[in-house]
């Protein structure tokens, strides 16, 4: 049974083409057919965090418009086995996504792959919505802050209501936390929420903690997802977190910091 | 950042920032399904329940409650000055 899972924020720029970048070369890396679709449109970014960006050709709007069939917009990944992109276009027109040109593209990855991740954009409005109504499963992309937090919570509202499963009274989306952009030095002094705080008033359960770092903006640079960075922190916490959305009990990492000498950290401070 | 700001140690605000969010959300997730005008009526009522009693704004309260397929309106007025209809 194939699974649609949706990576979603309300809040912009929190990690969220990031996160659907690495989660599903994750999956692929297990051996799940997979493909991500960025439904991002007119801004379309997944393509370069995942490196294929001259490899677009036609792209999931052409398909819904019945331009291209949707063998010719799938990519495959050079690197990972199993993983393919779905890219979407720069058009302007954000009324080129409708429900019933979803929901037949989607329906036909389903015959052809385990898991397909969804890349929201930011919002709680039409874009948002279309990339959250199908999914199975969603994951909250959520960094330690108060406007963060409040949008993802507006946005477990709008699932609870608005989501095709809510709406045909199914059983509810299954929702999963994932913290990203955590940064342990400034969560360690209180100037940013902990994971606890975030637990505690979000109150759905923890995929995973991804703290900040610069080998994610590195990653892109290169336009690989961070994932196979399996050296970074970054790329072994979405790895844990795949493996738990697999069914693995893993331990949290990366919650407290490394400790810092009194150098290092006013070296850091004035940087 | 000057070289003083090193050593000026100010309170940690993720805590602030953590009751904000728990009052902010307890509104917002009450609110979610209310209609637009439930801030109208609550002003209305305040004005009407105001022409027979002495009423502070908090002592009415206006909310949807959803049971079920049915949207019901809970308006609660507590009289001032404690039981028995004291005045
Ligand atoms: N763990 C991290 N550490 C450091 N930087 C990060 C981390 N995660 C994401 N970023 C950076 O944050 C920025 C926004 O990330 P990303 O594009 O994934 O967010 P988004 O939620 O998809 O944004 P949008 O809402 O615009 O689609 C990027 O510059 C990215 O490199
Ligand atoms: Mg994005």
């Amino acid at each position: 049974m194939s699974k649609i899972i949706v990576m979603t924020s309300g809040k912009g720029g929190v990690g969220k083409t990031t996160s659907a970048a690495s989660f599903a070369a994750g999956l692929a890396l297990k051996g799940h057919k997979t493909v991500v679709v960025d439904f991002d449109v007119g801004l379309r970014n997944l393509d370069l965090v995942m490196g294929c960006e001259r490899r677009v050709v036609f792209d999931f709007i052409n398909v819904i418009n019945g331009d291209a069939r949707l063998k010719q917009a799938l990519i495959r990944d050079k690197r990972v086995e199993n993983l393919w992109i779905l890219p979407t276009s720069q058009t302007r027109d954000k009324n080129a996504l409708t429900k019933p040109g979803v929901e037949r593209v989607l329906g036909a990855l389903r015959q052809e792959f385990d898991f397909i991740i969804c890349d929201s954009p930011a919002g709680i409005e039409k874009g948002a919505l279309m990339a959250l109504y199908f999914s199975d499963e969603a994951v909250i992309v959520t960094n330690p802050e108060i406007s963060s937090v409040r949008d993802s919570d507006r946005i477990l509202g709008v699932l609870a209501s608005r989501s095709r499963r809510a709406e045909l009274e199914m059983e509810p989306v299954k929702e999963h936390l994932l913290l990203t952009r955590y940064d342990l030095g400034r969560v360690e002094t209180g100037e940013m929420l902990t994971v606890d705080d975030v637990m505690e008033i979000l109150a759905i359960p923890l995929l995973g903690v991804v703290p900040e770092s610069q080998s994610v903006l590195r990653a892109s640079n290169l336009g690989s997802p961070v994932i196979l960075d399996s050296a970074s922190q970054p790329g072994q916490a979405y790895a844990d977190a795949v493996g738990r959305f697999l069914g693995d009990s893993l331990e949290h990492r990366f919650l407290t910091a490394e400790r810092r000498g009194i150098f290092q950290r006013l070296l850091r401070r004035s940087a | 950042m000057s070289l003083l700001d090193l050593f000026r140690k100010q309170p940690p605000s993720a805590p602030a920032a953590r009751e904000r969010l728990q009052i902010l959300m307890a509104h917002e997730r009450a609110g979610v399904r209310g209609p637009d005008y439930l801030p109208k009526l609550h002003k209305d009522l305040l004005r009407v329940c105001k022409k027979y009693m002495q009423i502070s704004d908090d002592k009415v309260s206006v909310r949807v409650e959803e049971l079920g397929n049915v949207s019901m309106l809970e308006v609660n007025i507590e009289l001032p000055g404690g039981g028995a209809y004291a005045r």
